[in-house]
């Protein structure tokens, strides 16, 4: 017997219902900075290949306070999906040592670690090059 | 002595009678130990039997009893009133499955995907295992007892606005299912599972929301089985990928 249904259609806003629903999105909304830092990141490194007048120029228009509001908005957000990411990390990532499960908090304060010494080295790199 | 009461906003779906769903209010005593359930039941006995949910063993372990209330999935038997006080409190048919009639689901879709998963220990040779037991230890019972907990509730579909958006989904508690039988070192099949949890429908849909772990009554944790065989996935892939010659 097949009698009628009534079938459910979700908005789309169904995000809006719940905190933890709009963090979900937020983190996946923060994306979009990272698209856009890569954008001026690769427009920044076709400059070099167009001689040293158009990187001097460039470099000089980064230093706008709409490109560093810009680029401050895209460390926060980056920040923000670095954190909430790492904190996600203990549950795809399950380590055993031997017999043992190695918790879960150490998992995620590895990732802090690893995101630290390569935020130490790439600034290493950047400031040698700059040569300051 | 006058009882305190509450009031349950309960959604109700008669097909024969109406086309889209009706709130009805109903009060009921606000006793302290009583839970969602108490008060469906009350409704039933005493002031509404035509109220149609599931039930069955009240002690959080069948699984049927899964509802909205107030926008959340719950085991309803698991579920206080005194939560909620003063009220009034919105009882629904669990979110992201077609209703047949008030708070009762279809859950045939459910059914079908997790069949699909092969939710039992596979063995290449065909056998039942060797002669004798199987000897597992605490550790390797370990790795998959979370899993195990799984009472097909499905609170976590409908906590999974990914599910309710891509009604061809696998879903959480199938995925974690299969893991349970993927990390029982009994088991032989991941392969056989890996093919079909890697398709489009598998898997890679989602998004890592993580709601389907908050609502689990089990602390199963389906979201971290499916980031663990994405994880898996992505391993096997490189594998193939930077050693063709070798066997899986």
């Amino acid at each position: 017997m097949d009698s009628k249904k009534y079938k459910p259609q979700m908005g789309i806003f169904w995000w809006t219902d719940r905190w933890s629903s709009i963090k979900f999105i937020l983190r996946e909304l923060t994306s979009v900075a990272v698209a856009v830092y890569s954008i001026i990141f690769l427009f920044y490194v076709s400059s070099i290949l167009q001689g040293k007048k158009t990187f001097e120029e460039f470099s000089e228009s980064l230093k706008s306070p709409a490109f560093i509001a810009l680029h401050c908005f895209i460390l926060l957000c980056l920040v923000f999906h670095s954190i909430t990411w790492f904190n996600l990390a203990p549950q795809a990532m399950v380590i055993k040592l031997g017999e043992k499960k190695v918790p879960g908090i150490v998992v995620a304060l590895m990732n802090y670690a690893g995101w630290f010494f390569i935020s130490l080295a790439i600034l290493w790199l950047v400031t040698n090059l700059l040569g300051t | 002595m006058s009882q305190e009461k509450i009031t349950l906003e309960v959604f109700r779906f008669r097909p024969e009678q109406e086309d889209n769903p009706v709130f009805q209010s109903y009060e009921v005593p606000l006793r302290k130990d009583w839970v969602v359930l108490d008060a469906l039941n009350y409704i039933k006995d005493y002031l509404d039997g035509t109220l149609s949910y599931r039930w069955s063993c009240r002690m959080g372990v069948c699984g049927s009893c899964g509802m909205m209330v107030n926008g959340t999935p719950v085991l309803t038997c698991a579920t206080f009133l005194q939560k909620f006080a003063p009220g009034p409190i919105r009882v629904e048919p669990l979110s992201n499955f077609p209703v047949v009639r008030d708070l009762v689901i279809e859950m045939t879709d459910f059914m079908e995907k997790l069949k699909k998963v092969k939710p039992w220990i596979i063995r290449k040779d065909n056998q039942e295992g060797p002669e004798g037991e199987f000897i597992q230890t605490p550790s390797q019972l370990a790795d998959y007892k979370q899993y195990s907990m799984c009472i097909n509730c499905m609170l976590c579909y409908s906590a999974c606005p990914v599910y309710g958006l891509e009604p061809g989904f696998t879903g959480p508690a199938a995925i974690a299912l299969a893991q349970r039988y993927n990390m029982d070192n009994r088991d032989e099949g991941q392969e056989q599972r890996m093919e079909l949890l890697s398709t489009d429908d598998g898997i890679w849909q989602c998004t890592f929301v993580g709601e389907c772990s908050e609502v689990c009554p089990k602390n199963v944790d389906p979201a971290g089985a499916i980031q663990r065989y994405k994880v898996a996935g992505a391993t096997d892939w490189w594998k193939s990928f930077l050693m063709p010659w070798a066997k899986p």
